[in-house]
């Protein structure tokens, strides 16, 4: 596993192994913030860089907590590393983009709670990733995640304006054009793989 | 009928047995509130693995409520989400191990997943909204429902998901040797599928029955479709 080459890393993790659509992860904010592409992509980018974060600190703490030999403390501090992480963007974001800030609201905070940030610090633990792997791997689980928002957004933006039966509306219609997408992107598979 | 918010429990709190079956059916977390939904996507490809996950997620849910609920004086309110976090991520990670123990092709089945229950909102949307403002008996009472809801919502999608992915029912093959599986439903798509279609289900029943009496299904819409919980 740990033979993977960056490139093939940064591939599947964009495409073939997204963090939404075929790993499940990070699906509150990708089914609830995705109403339009401008609140959506800034979201992508914020998480983004909690997630490179997380992954930088979870590979340091990997290695201290395996030189003390307290492996079970692994979550806790992986956990308690990104809540303060979380809580640093969100004081940059309300001083310097308020408006955007507002636009988030309750989502900011949730970054602590998506899967994708936690996910990534996990995975790369369980696969034995090295330090430029684990890099490679947060930016690429990143930016797949702001793709998979924006794409899931554009196409919300559009549906908006098309007549769909009221039983469809809300989070089943969501739920299928997600599906739709995860179908399109396991078009990918064995790119990179 | 969805009076029952945490702010109307308030002014009349409801019985334990209600406490209990609330979670359940009428505001089931996944089908209803549309809380926790990576684990909900992610591992229920089986039956099996979908009650697994369903009954892991109940006891951290159980235990860790119970443990804010008895704690709920003492938390601090600026640091209450850590120490949330906190508790239940000690759960998750005692969970992990007994799982780990108990069988090993499961803890390799669910893999990363087990460990994601710390991020799930559901656990999280629970301790704040209803473990931190009761007492122990009904917070923990709940909080059993609210598994146990989860658990079955689980069941449903990853039966149907086996059902039809891999013609088997709790690894049970169903048809007979000629049966051609529709292998996309235990694929990543076959999960948003799948959930969709069992909304898509509730939601016409829910029309149907609002068109019989207007006044009473109107107050059974559902509270939301996002992870407002915490």
């Amino acid at each position: 596993m740990a033979r993977e080459s960056l490139a093939q890393i940064l591939l599947t993790t964009i495409l073939s192994g997204n963090f939404v659509l075929a790993m499940f992860l990070g699906m509150c904010p990708f089914l609830g913030v995705t109403h339009s592409v401008s609140v959506a992509f800034p979201l992508g980018l914020a998480t983004t860089f909690v997630i490179v974060i997380a992954s930088l600190s979870a590979y340091l703490l990997n290695w201290l907590l395996g030189m003390a030999h307290l492996e079970f403390l692994r979550l806790i501090c992986y956990i308690v590393v990104i809540a303060s992480a979380v809580q640093l963007v969100e004081m940059y974001v309300k001083k310097h983009h308020p408006a955007l800030f507002r636009a988030l609201g309750i989502y900011l905070p949730l970054i602590t709670t998506n899967c994708a940030v936690l996910g990534v610090a996990l995975f790369q633990t369980a696969r034995d990733y090295n330090f430029a792997q684990s890099i490679t791997f947060a930016i690429g689980g990143g930016v797949g995640f702001t793709l998979a928002l924006t794409l899931l957004a554009s196409v919300r933006e559009r549906v908006e304006l098309a007549d769909v039966p009221e039983v469809v509306q809300g989070t089943v219609l969501v739920l299928m054009l997600a599906g739709v997408l995860s179908l399109a992107f396991m078009g990918f598979a064995g790119l990179g793989g | 009928m969805s009076g029952v918010t945490p702010s109307a429990s308030l002014l009349a709190p409801p019985s334990t047995w209600e406490e209990f079956t609330e979670g359940m059916w009428k505001r089931n977390p996944v089908f209803v509130m549309v809380l926790g939904m990576c684990p909900t996507l992610a591992v229920t490809v089986s039956a099996v693995n979908s009650i697994s996950m369903g009954l892991a997620t109940t006891f951290v849910l159980a235990a860790s409520c119970f443990l804010i609920s008895v704690m709920r004086k003492m938390i601090p309110k600026e640091v209450r989400i850590a120490t949330y976090i906190v508790i239940i991520a000690t759960f998750v990670t005692v969970v992990d191990y007994a799982v780990q123990a108990i069988s090993l092709d499961l803890y390799e089945a669910l893999g990363a997943y087990i460990q994601l229950i710390v991020a799930n909102c559901l656990v999280l949307g629970r301790a704040e909204a209803h473990a931190a403002r009761n007492p122990p008996i009904p917070a923990t009472m709940n909080a059993v429902g609210m598994g146990l809801g989860f658990t079955l919502a689980l069941t449903m999608i990853g039966g149907v998901r086996e059902i039809l992915g891999a013609g088997a029912f709790f690894g049970i093959p169903l048809f007979g040797p000629h049966f051609q599986p529709w292998v996309i439903m235990v694929l990543p798509p076959g999960g948003f599928f799948v959930m969709a279609g069992w909304l898509l289900l509730f939601s016409i029943l829910r029309r149907r029955a609002q068109l019989r009496t207007p006044a009473e299904a109107a107050a059974a819409e559902p509270s939301g479709a996002s992870c407002h919980g915490a």
